[in-house]
């Protein structure tokens, strides 16, 4: 079976982030950006299907800049079969992207759909279940184990309070959590395969998608810091602040 | 104006959340209804009723419900809430399944886990892991929000006497099924509405040793947490988390055993009223976020830490 994997170019995972003094949002300039930590793990549980031979194909596909073919190239270098870049440098919300995805899933057809559960830019944890109403496809979303039978995949889910298993009709959606897997290195010759990979780039004009975004942002500030208090000497002393400075305890 | 708020809860019991996201609510202005959906919710829709400032609680209970399957909740929050103004459920595990759901069969944009209403359009969010502060504008006719509930303080659960109207709409996809639930048994308060919550870091070197935090959590009614590093290194289950990707919350009392204080934790328990941090590294980023620090060997001072509060409790 197919299987499309969405990955977003965001900002490097130990990248200090630093909001630009005149509020306007983060500042991005050279700071450096990779793939979205949460994608990884979409890409190697697409590769772990495929070595299990589940899977037929990967297909992975990004929306953004120029750039974001790096982490196309990436997904490649891991195991992807091809790519799809839906090429903008406008801002593209949760919304659009899963306008544009429910195009490209039109397009490809793939039986199971993988993404990060959220990205670690926007924190909003929206697209692929937004993508999954779209289309009118099962979600599995915080997906801790994926183990996909016949003509429905069970997702094993990170709710509060514990786990959830559900069974999902195929074509589905899963998004993923951080325990699913742990993605590997691309080697060298993997990464010098992957330039060779198909790579096929198009516009959101292209999909039929207006990207026009629903959000405008007012403004971006740090947050409020908070200061360091006091160190204690001991247990006793800690106790002792707790009870009557305190009082918490 | 008029709100949708959808209830959180187990099908016996209203979980506390439902009361906070009214809260967020009632910083929006407007009438606010409540949407219990579940299977044998009955309890639940009472409990509702009894929430400070809400007008009316629907009851849409059927097993199409039980589970909170976010195919089938997705649907019909989409139908019942199309006539609001605004719908808000909880940043938990289960609003942030079905809520985009809601968001994309209205065709709108969802804003997530707000922290604060500076009016009917505009939210105050974290983003880059609460690294910056986003004030967003929504320009959609229904506005779809996840609340972050320890950003609200929660409406009293007793004193209403809202009506109570059966719905007879039922949403069932067809698409996924229930399987099973493994769901941690404690007796220890919930960690993402817990007074105090101590947690433990990667420096508690294996799973075992978080029962000296169990000990002591129980001595003070606290729940136990944990950071990424401790989750990742397989000490703890990954609903103990405090993090960025894990439960935000926001105690009383916060005591971090043996944790760095790595951004992506501070992301989860920064807005704690106090913050105890206990680490042998005095360099630790924990300590510049610490109300009380305290660098020991953490194997010594929780034993202490028991005893001491066996003397004060």
């Amino acid at each position: 079976m197919k299987v499309l994997v969405a990955v977003k170019r965001v900002i490097d995972y130990n990248v200090k982030v630093r909001v630009k003094p005149d509020n306007t949002g983060v500042d991005l300039a050279n700071v450096k950006m990779a793939m979205n930590p949460f994608c990884e793990i979409a890409v190697e549980e697409a590769v772990r299907l495929k070595e299990k031979g589940v899977a037929s194909e990967i297909v992975v596909v990004s929306i953004g800049p120029k750039a974001a073919q790096e982490q196309i190239r990436t997904a490649l270098a891991l195991g992807a079969d091809r790519g799809i870049h839906v090429e903008t440098d406008e801002e593209v919300q949760s919304l659009e992207a899963a306008k544009l995805l429910k195009s490209v899933v039109e397009k490809e057809e793939p039986k199971l759909v993988i993404l990060g559960k959220q990205s670690i830019d926007s924190d909003n944890n929206q697209t692929g279940q937004m993508l999954a109403a779209l289309t009118g496809m099962a979600q599995g979303t915080f997906a801790s184990e994926v183990v996909v039978e016949g003509e429905k995949v069970n997702v094993t889910r990170e709710v509060d309070g514990g786990l959830m298993t559900v069974s999902l009709n195929l074509p589905a959606v899963v998004t993923t959590d951080l325990r699913l897997n742990e993605p590997r290195y691309a080697s060298l010759p993997n990464i010098m395969k992957a330039k060779k990979k198909p790579l096929e780039s198009m516009s959101p004009a292209d999909l039929g998608v207006d990207i026009a975004p629903r959000l405008s942002t007012l403004k971006v500030e740090a947050p409020a810091s908070r200061q360091a208090g006091v160190k204690v000497a001991d247990v006793a002393e800690l106790v002792d602040k707790l009870k009557n400075e305190a009082k918490v305890i | 104006m008029s709100i949708l708020v959808i209830a959180e809860h187990d099908n016996s019991s209203l979980k506390q959340a439902t009361l906070n996201v009214v809260a967020a609510a009632k910083a929006i202005g407007g009438d606010i209804d409540v949407l219990v959906a579940g299977e044998n919710c009955g309890a639940v829709a009472e409990a509702a009723a009894k929430a400070e400032g809400v007008n009316k609680v629907l009851v849409a209970d059927n097993a199409a419900y039980g589970h909170f399957l976010g195919e089938n909740l997705g649907e019909l929050v989409a139908e019942v809430g199309k006539g609001y103004s605004h719908i808000l459920a909880a940043a938990g595990t289960v609003g942030k399944d079905f809520m985009p759901r809601v968001a994309a069969l209205l065709d709108v944009a969802q804003v997530s886990d707000i922290m604060r209403v500076e009016s009917e359009d505009t939210f105050v969010r974290p983003i880059y892991a609460g690294n910056a502060i986003a004030t967003v504008k929504s320009s959609d006719s229904i506005k779809v929000i996840t609340v972050r509930p320890t950003a609200f303080d929660p409406v009293a659960g007793e004193g209403g006497s809202a009506a109570v109207e059966q719905l007879d709409v039922v949403k069932d996809a067809g698409l996924s099924q229930f399987v099973s639930e493994e769901l941690a048994k404690s007796d220890r308060p919930d960690l993402a509405s817990a007074g105090i919550v101590v947690s433990g870091g990667r420096g508690m070197q294996n799973g075992d040793n978080f029962k000296m935090l169990e000990q002591v959590a129980d001595l003070m009614g606290a729940a136990v947490g944990a950071s990424r590093a401790a989750v990742d290194a397989g000490f703890v289950p990954n609903d103990m988390q405090v993090g960025q990707t894990g439960k935000i919350v926001a105690p009383q009392l916060y005591i971090a055993v043996g944790i760095s204080g790595a951004i992506q934790h501070l992301a989860g328990m920064s807005d704690s009223k106090v913050i105890v941090a206990i680490n042998k590294d005095e360099e630790a980023p924990i300590f510049q976020v610490a109300d009380y620090g305290l660098v020991a060997d953490l194997f010594e001072a929780v034993p202490q830490l028991e005893e001491e509060l066996k003397k004060v409790l």
